[in-house]
């Protein structure tokens, strides 16, 4: 494979933003036919360089050499030209138009075409789904599609023109471990027609299983480049991190008389789920797994009253409660930190320190509805003292910190209801190896405090690592449930499919 | 396994016979909503169903027909706009001035020169929303009350009640007569500029980055479309399609008033809202709109012949407006319906 041409070679890139250095002098490469994996924690400046390749940035230094033609800077569409193809982490897609009029559209553009035919477009989109063998409907409109099918269509769309370097920016955020694979599958087939592959991730699983090469960036710095067989779980980790963060298997203490603090009886809600029923005590912490479309998130939802149930009870420290909004939930000591934590847990353009009070609002406004600028900011010192959450003013907007930090704020902003309940939707998706550590103890942290913990994810070595029971649900019904050392990695994979 | 959940996806989204009636935007049901509305006129006033009644909705649509399509391009592309009629009324109003005051007359040439000033108008928006990105909406309010202000300060204030007889001559001009109920010729030019605005809007790229805008900004952005372009674009051509509208409005009505149209926008912006162009931008087709005002003119008509007083007119059509809207928004959460999940246990 070495005498693959270099599809591209970047070399000494930097870049700076009003003197803060975001890649200092950094080289990659990528072969045709070859899958680089770029890896890097949030703030790394993976996607300054994903920017820069694309022709959205102009780089400080550094040449950027495609297909042999080198340059010092890109348009967009001079990338395109030479084959650069971005699908970035939100897909970029149209929800409003057909699965075939989005497969369509990049070539269309960078066509310069005046005119349209839907024939062709068909025409088009048919024939790139037809050779990766994927089945999609041309005419859904994409927003009624799964995340999954999503994905493929923003594949489909970059092949539709003639792609030579393809980015992948976290392609698997929103996926299961199961869509992942099909999406590997794909990857696969990619790579043998000769298409350089540039993986963006931070997951280190799959950075292993899909890689043929590794380049790791931290701060703006590559600090490790080599074949992926030289890498390990922990060489890796340690290489992203710049220190080890361990994923081991450390439960919090079981306290010693605890009352039940969520029964969920029968719980049944139409079209989603039935029959559901399972509890938690004080200081437990439970995993709810399944895969996407499973009905998991729906459960989690319908406790919180975001789904109307049509059956069944809940009962929290003991006390049946209908819970019908938030209002209710608070008042019950139930607190939900939702999976889209971008549309729906974080006020982005919010300051800090809003965010964090935006759940307990009515504790620090004074009587006559004046805000408690006092208790406010000291809630918020708490906070951020509580869960190390890096910042720099409070007053600064929640979009100015990576994604581990906005995922410590919504749990912030939660935790400060002071929740006997807490459930959790993939607390760590988007988050990097070294946030997702500091989550993790903070949830056991809390645990131990009393608080029952019901963690809804699908990531196994998550799930594993602090989980003092796993339960399963599949097509809506609860399907079984792991406890103490039945639950491994390798028989919670094998519950899920099975 | 992987490939049946494929096909079972690809089976749920396959949108079924009958779903397929709705259209896109909804316009399967919009129709129905009329056909309903006829057959009720047919059991409560069976006399009023006559060919004149289908001219007189035509005559009465017109004008808003007119309006709604430039209004359409800019809320397909996610803006809002409430400077249309002040666009249509200045460039109405000024070319008849300048006729009047230079003695020139025509039939044809006045329209033209109408959307030619209206287009200039448009580049004001076009300005502010693609080179100074300002909200559409608040945009628009700005250089409604602008070029109202600038017309009534500079270009007259007095109502002309005569046209110049070639131009008022269109306006008594008839193509054929449905019963007792003359079709002008001006539904000729409006039908073209229906026409017209669906070929941009299906057959061009323009068009498609209309959609693309509209539906998603920042991804038009990286898929090449120069939005500003569009956008530019965009309001240009509202502003020709409104200054169109303006003559329409002018030549039907035989007179021109600086103070006519404006506070027409509600009924225009929901004629295009109920024919399925929601505010959110990136959906709405020009057979929707024009079934949108269809149904609006409907029920005006529909009034009218049911004999019931003016006054009440407002009142039901603010009631339509609000029930179509709302038809509209509730069936477009569609998109965010969950889907099934739960698997039926066999007994």
């Amino acid at each position: 494979m070495s005498e693959r041409p270099f599809a591209l070679r970047a070399s000494g890139v930097t870049k700076s933003y009003g003197g803060v250095r975001a890649l200092a002098g950094v080289d990659v490469h990528v072969r045709a036919g070859e899958v680089l994996c770029l890896a890097g924690a949030n703030g790394s400046g993976k996607s300054t360089l994903i920017k820069i390749i694309s022709g959205v940035e102009n780089p400080d230094h550094g040449t950027i050499e495609l297909g042999g033609t080198s340059a010092q800077r890109l348009t967009v569409k001079e990338a395109v030209d030479r084959g650069v193809q971005v699908i970035f982490q939100d897909m970029s897609l149209f929800p409003n138009l057909t699965v075939a009029e989005n497969i369509a559209m990049s070539a269309r553009v960078s066509s310069n075409a005046r005119w349209i035919s839907e024939r062709k477009e068909r025409a088009l989109a048919r024939s790139v789904v037809e050779r990766l063998g994927l089945r999609l409907d041309l005419d859904a409109e994409v927003q009624d599609l799964p995340v999954a099918d999503r994905q493929l269509v923003a594949i489909c769309r970059a092949l539709a023109l003639d792609v030579k370097v393809l980015f992948m920016d976290e392609p698997t955020t929103a996926l299961t471990w199961h869509e992942v694979e099909t999406l590997f599958r794909v990857v696969a087939q990619l790579k043998e027609q000769g298409v350089a592959i540039v993986f963006v991730s931070h997951k280190t699983d799959e950075v292993l299983d899909i890689s043929d090469r590794i380049t790791v960036l931290r701060n703006g710095e590559v600090v490790a480049d080599g074949p992926t067989a030289e890498f390990d779980h922990a060489s890796l980790v340690e290489a992203l991190l710049g220190y080890s963060a361990t994923e081991d298997r450390v439960l919090s203490q079981a306290l010693a008389a605890a009352a039940p603090a969520l029964e969920v009886e029968g719980l049944a809600a139409t079209d989603l789920f039935a029959d559901v029923s399972f509890s938690l005590v004080q200081g437990e912490v439970v995993g709810l797994t399944g895969l996407l479309g499973s009905g998991r998130s729906e459960v989690a939802e319908a406790i919180f009253g975001k789904v109307p149930t049509t059956g069944g009870r809940v009962r929290v420290a003991g006390r049946e409660v209908s819970i019908e909004g938030i209002d209710d939930a608070l008042r019950a000591g139930v607190a939900y930190v939702p999976s889209d934590r971008l549309t729906q847990g974080v006020f982005l353009d919010q300051s800090i320190a809003t965010n964090l009070v935006s759940a307990t609002i009515g504790t620090v406004t004074r009587r006559g509805g004046v805000l408690d600028e006092s208790a406010m900011a000291a809630q918020v010192d708490d906070a951020v003292r509580d869960l190390a959450i890096k910042i720099g003013e409070p007053t600064d907007p929640a979009r100015s910190l990576s994604g581990g930090n906005q995922q410590k704020v919504v749990l912030g902003k939660w935790l400060a209801t002071d929740p006997g309940v807490l459930i959790l939707n993939g607390p760590t998706v988007g988050v990097d190896a070294g946030s997702k550590a500091a989550i993790m103890e903070i949830l056991r942290r809390k645990a131990s405090a009393g608080m029952a913990i019901l963690l809804i994810s699908d990531d196994v070595p998550e799930l594993v690592s602090i989980c003092h029971r796993v339960l399963f649900i599949r097509r809506g019904r609860m399907s079984g449930e792991l406890a103490g050392d039945e639950i491994t990695e390798s028989n919670v994979r094998e519950r899920l499919v099975t | 396994m992987t490939a049946d959940v494929h096909a079972e996806r690809a089976a749920t989204s396959r949108r079924p016979g009958l779903a397929a009636l709705r259209g896109r935007n909804n316009e399967g049901v919009l129709a129905g909503v009329i056909l309903l509305l006829l057959l009720v006129m047919l059991v409560v006033e069976p006399s009023a169903l006559t060919w004149g009644f289908a001219g007189d909705i035509i005559r009465s649509g017109l004008v808003t027909l007119a309006l709604a399509l430039g209004l359409l391009l800019i809320i397909i592309s996610g803006g809002m706009d409430v400077s249309f009629t002040a666009i249509a009324v200045f460039s109405g109003y000024a070319t008849v001035r300048l006729m009047t005051d230079l003695g020139i007359d025509g039939r044809v040439w006045p329209f033209l020169l109408a959307a030619a000033i209206g287009c200039a108008l448009g580049s004001l928006n076009a300005v502010l929303v693609a080179r100074y990105r300002m909200e559409t909406l608040i945009a628009s309010l700005g250089t409604q009350v602008i070029i109202r202000g600038f017309l009534l300060a500079f270009v007259g204030s007095t109502y002309l009640a005569t046209l110049p007889p070639q131009l008022d001559s269109v306006g008594t001009t008839t193509i054929f007569r449905l019963g007792s109920s003359p079709v002008n010729i001006v539904v000729v030019p409006v039908a073209l500029a229906c026409v017209a605005l669906a070929l941009i809007l299906r057959r061009t790229m323009f068009g498609r980055g209309v959609y693309a805008v509209g539906g998603d900004k920042e991804s038009a952005r990286r898929v090449g479309f120069h939005v500003a372009r569009v956008q530019t674009g965009i309001y240009l051509l509202a502003g020709l399609f409104a200054g169109f509208a303006g003559m329409v409005h002018v030549v039907l009505s035989r007179h021109a008033s600086p103070f006519d149209l404006v506070g027409m926008e509600l009924n225009v912006i929901a004629a295009v809202v109920i024919g399925g162009a929601l505010d959110r931008g990136g959906r709405g087709s020009v057979h929707g709109t024009v079934l949108g005002v269809l149904l609006v003119s409907l029920v005006q008509n529909s009034l009218v012949r049911l004999g019931i007083s003016s006054y009440w007119h407002v009142l039901v059509i603010g009631l339509v407006i609000l029930v179509g809207v709302a038809i509209q928004a509730r069936s477009n959460a569609r998109g965010a319906k969950r889907p099934r999940i739960l698997e039926e246990v066999t007994p």
